[in-house]
């Protein structure tokens, strides 16, 4: 894990503003993500968790504010340009292409990469099969890392909720990002796929060394693999700092721990 | 193959220099694709392996443990601790801690090669308690980076060493190897007893070497051959195939991605000999079963059809009758249009031999197989043998039989009706456990703990346990296990219990299946309200009295257990219950507990009464209790001369 708060920022989100009609989604927010640590972002429902996140990928552009990434600025960047530079996220809700296989919907993930165009890919010869071959073992070291040998031809519409959430998780590691985002990557899972996710993200963490940021409901998880915490109610960041400092931070506890969570 | 007096590090020495890097000895299925390791590649990386054990610390007579997925590199590790002189003593993953804590303690095993994280994580549980434990080698290093400890070490780290250690002790692996004799213990393979602890099996060289050679004599296997290694490495079976069988022959061991893709990485092999137990081939068949609901509606009655023509040949030929000219004829054309097409699907386009042991089969499964082609075959053998020690030779197969004695194995039924077998394979004894040693080998003969019989031909046929057999008053054999599982063959009866020691005849107290005969009484219009008053339908009873018909008719082609037949039974009003303490979790029959509770039905059973009353209490999964009554009817069963 990374040396705490000592880290260099991988990125920078400086006093972001974004309004939805009247709605203020996010109020003047400013955080930093450092290199080499896992991040929670929590927050009650509505609290701009996602938003966020949005906005870092280049979803939404914000109104107001600016985002740097590895002092590159992303502010107005579109968001193929984004994942370029190395920013992979999932989504909440899972968003596959269900009717592809497992593999292919993992090796979508490696599209930024290949540089042979359509039509050399549509003979696959030369240039383009090699760059193929490249980029399938790639792809089933993912699928290796990710234990999911035995769906590899499936179609992902087939699978179960929790392996679709595993795959996508596959999808984003395949385009190895310096950066990942996941949004409430356990949403929705009973304790033993909770417990293999939160290993794959450790281990993604420390053995690929890609810097996480993660939005999870489950406090128990959130304690346990995050190096540091942001938390966010209505707009605002009400709060950051290690999980012990969060688990006794009056305004975190007030807001959205509530009071029985003080023990 | 090797000369009969070598030991299986000599032959791998051989095998490297007859094949070297020209044939495949070992693939693995690794990033979706079958990575090849030829017998240069095995030679090679057992002796790295082997030298980097030496410099460890690895003496001769020092045991090795391994525990993971099949993977080569655990069978190089095992390998590797017979050229050193030392023993392999496997471990089954799913064991659990306690079996595996005194399997580690008993056998004083040294060294353990675990495949991974989770199986290092096991064995570092048992490190404070095991004293014997010194040092752990992982294969994958994922996860296993905050492993610091000295006493843990990677597959490739000890290679390293090994080839560090080569440079000044270059014939070193030679020498070691030299000094191996084939009296030398090979394996000790653990038994997981249903009762006690479990008991190690010392087998040597000499054993596995002959029983494998045995083997392969009658059935013709070539060094072209290719086999799954699937199954665990703990396993007998594993240890005959993937370890000295793969020496001996030459053949190519095939090891599956993950044990979840083991099926589907077969049909990619396209394995010529294959060994399941029968929990998958009745899995696979009920998989095609629902495939073929969900196919259109032409495939479903060619299928029909065709498979229906595949049983009628199977039949003809099982009883050695000439098969008509038209019937040859519909079986070509569904050899073409179902058959093959359907073999090939299951990855067993290839197959030459396939076998089942270890539980009884159902005969209809079996000869489902069979009549597709594939050449399914039972055979039999224990631990204590080197395993196989029966085969079923080709055009002699029967269903209920495990077929006749290797060549060489000695095979005779004591007084009491077990199995003696005496043949090269069998083991010298269990490993630091002189008792049950002697109980096992008695003037050269094993003991087997199995009951069985010839019949007229001269095949063994496997009837229960030894303990649980008893005699009718007319000293016929009864084999309360064996007819249960005939019965049980049938999809309308879930379980049974058979009754008739000491008695004059067989009766037996059955249980329907409610799903099937739900299903069926559905279907034929009979309505019902409960279990109970489903299970004491006359329909149902003419229904299940036709399924014990079946079985007496099977009893009565046995010539010693003609008398043994069903003379009257009765159908139960609540299922048989681990809550209820009448069978365990396990679904084995508490066979005591059973003559104490429905004591009153039995002595029904056993009189001219048509009828019996009876009241039971029953024991809710949240621990109520309620009572229910019922009258049960009592059946007399056909019987066959």
């Amino acid at each position: 894990m990374s040396e705490e708060n000592g880290g260099q920022p991988i990125l920078r989100v400086e006093d972001i503003h974004i309004t939805f009609g009247i709605l203020k989604a996010l109020n003047g927010v400013s955080l930093e993500i450092h290199k080499g640590e896992i991040l929670a972002i929590i927050g009650p429902n509505g609290a701009g968790k996602t938003s966020l996140v949005n906005v870092i990928n280049g979803v939404y552009h914000p109104s107001q504010g600016h985002i740097f990434f590895e002092d590159k600025d992303l502010t107005i960047m579109p968001h193929h340009h984004i994942a370029a530079l190395g920013i992979a996220r999932t989504f909440q809700n899972v968003a596959l292409f269900k009717g592809m296989t497992v593999l292919d919907n993992i090796m979508v993930g490696r599209n930024l990469k290949m540089r042979s165009n359509f039509f050399s890919q549509g003979i696959y010869w030369g240039f383009a099969q090699k760059e193929e071959i490249r980029h399938r073992e790639a792809v089933e070291r993912v699928i290796d890392w990710l234990e999911i040998e035995h769906i590899r031809k499936t179609p992902a519409g087939m699978l179960p909720y929790g392996l679709q959430k595993r795959v996508e998780l596959g999808r984003a590691l395949a385009a190895e990002p310096k950066l990942l985002l996941l949004d409430e990557p356990m949403a929705g899972m009973n304790l033993e796929e909770k417990e293999d996710i939160a290993r794959f993200i450790l281990d993604a963490n420390e053995e690929l060394g890609t810097t996480i940021a993660l939005i999870e409901h489950d406090m128990g998880v959130v304690m346990d693999i995050s190096d540091r915490v942001v938390v966010l109610d209505f707009g605002d960041k009400i709060g950051q700092g290690t999980p012990e400092e969060i688990r006794n931070n009056e305004k975190v506890i007030k807001a959205y721990l509530g009071t029985t969570a003080q023990k | 193959m090797g000369n009969a007096h070598s030991t299986l590090p000599q032959i791998l020495l051989d095998n490297d220099r007859k094949y070297g890097r020209d044939k495949i000895a070992i693939r693995e299925k690794d990033l979706g694709i079958w990575q090849s390791y030829s017998w240069a590649d095995y030679c090679e990386n057992t002796k790295k392996f082997a030298l980097g054990l030496a410099s460890l610390g690895f003496q001769r007579g020092d045991r090795l443990s391994v525990i993971g997925d099949n993977r080569p590199q655990l069978y190089w590790a095992q390998m590797a601790a017979l050229c050193l002189g030392g023993i392999p003593v496997p471990l089954y993953q799913d064991a659990i801690e306690k079996e595996l804590e005194y399997i580690i303690e008993h056998s004083e095993a040294k060294f353990i090669v675990a495949e991974d994280q989770e199986q290092v994580d096991k064995m570092l549980a048992l490190k404070e308690k095991v004293s014997s434990m010194e040092m752990i080698i992982y294969d994958d290093p994922r996860g296993m980076r905050h492993y610091n400890q000295p006493f843990i070490k990677s597959f490739a780290e000890v290679q390293a060493v090994g080839l560090d250690f080569e440079k000044d002790h270059s014939d070193f692996f030679q020498k070691e190897v030299q000094k191996g004799s084939p009296e030398d213990t090979a394996l000790i393979a653990y038994t997981s007893g249903t009762t006690g602890n479990p008991k190690g099996v010392v087998l040597t060289h000499s054993n596995l070497l002959t029983n494998v050679r045995l083997i392969s004599k009658v059935e013709g296997y070539r060094d072209t051959d290719r086999v799954m290694a699937y199954l665990p490495m703990a396993w007998i079976g594993d240890s005959i195939y993937s370890l000295a069988m793969l020496l001996d022959i030459g053949f190519t061991i095939n090891c599956p991605e993950a044990a979840t893709t083991a099926m589907r990485d077969m049909r990619e092999v396209g394995p010529t000999v294959v060994f399941c137990p029968p929990r998958i081939w009745e899995n696979i068949l009920t998989t095609i079963q629902v495939k073929m609901e969900d196919a259109a509606w032409i495939k479903q009655k060619m299928y029909a059809f065709l498979i229906n023509v595949a049983h009628r040949v199977s039949t003809h030929q099982l009883k050695h009758q000439a098969v008509s000219l038209g019937l040859r004829f519909l079986y070509a054309l569904g050899e073409f249009l179902v058959y093959g097409p359907l073999r090939d699907n299951l990855g067993m386009g290839r197959l030459r031999f396939a076998y089942t042991a270890g539980a009884a089969l159902g005969p209809e499964v079996f000869q489902f197989y069979r009549s597709i082609g594939i050449n399914l075959k039972q055979v039999y053998g224990l631990t204590e043998t080197s395993a196989m020690c029966t085969y079923q030779p080709d055009g002699d197969v029967k269903l209920e039989t495990v077929g006749i004695p290797c060549p060489g194995v000695e095979i005779k039924i004591s007084e009491g009706g077990e199995v003696l077998i005496k043949s090269p394979g069998v083991f010298p004894g269990y490993y630091k456990n002189p008792e049950a040693t002697s109980e096992a080998l008695k003037d050269g003969w094993l003991y087997t703990g199995d009951a069985g019989i010839f019949d007229k031909d001269g095949h063994l046929l496997i009837i229960d346990r030894a303990k649980d057999v008893s005699k009718l008053a007319n000293r016929t054999i009864f084999a309360p296990q064996f007819i249960e599982n005939k019965l049980k063959f049938s999809p309308y009866i879930k379980e049974a219990v058979t009754l008739g020691q000491g008695q004059e005849y067989v009766t037996a107290m059955i249980n329907i299946d409610l799903q099937s005969v739900g299903n069926w009484a559905e279907r034929k219009n009979i309505g019902y309200t409960s279990y109970t008053d489903l299970s004491q339908r006359p329909e149902v009873y003419d229904l299940i009295s036709n399924e014990v018909k079946k079985v007496n008719a099977s009893l009565s082609k046995e010539e010693k257990l003609r008398g043994a037949q069903i003379r009257r039974f009765l159908i139960l009003h609540k299922e048989l219950d681990p809550d209820d303490a009448e069978v365990t979790r396990t679904r084995k029959i508490r066979r005591g507990f059973i003559a104490k509770k429905y004591a009153e039905l039995i002595d029904a059973l056993y009189s001219d009464k048509e009828n019996v009353d009876v009241e039971t209490k029953i024991t809710y999964e949240d621990g109520r209790t309620a009572n229910i009554r019922a009258s049960l009817k009592i059946r007399e069963a056909e019987i066959f001369q």
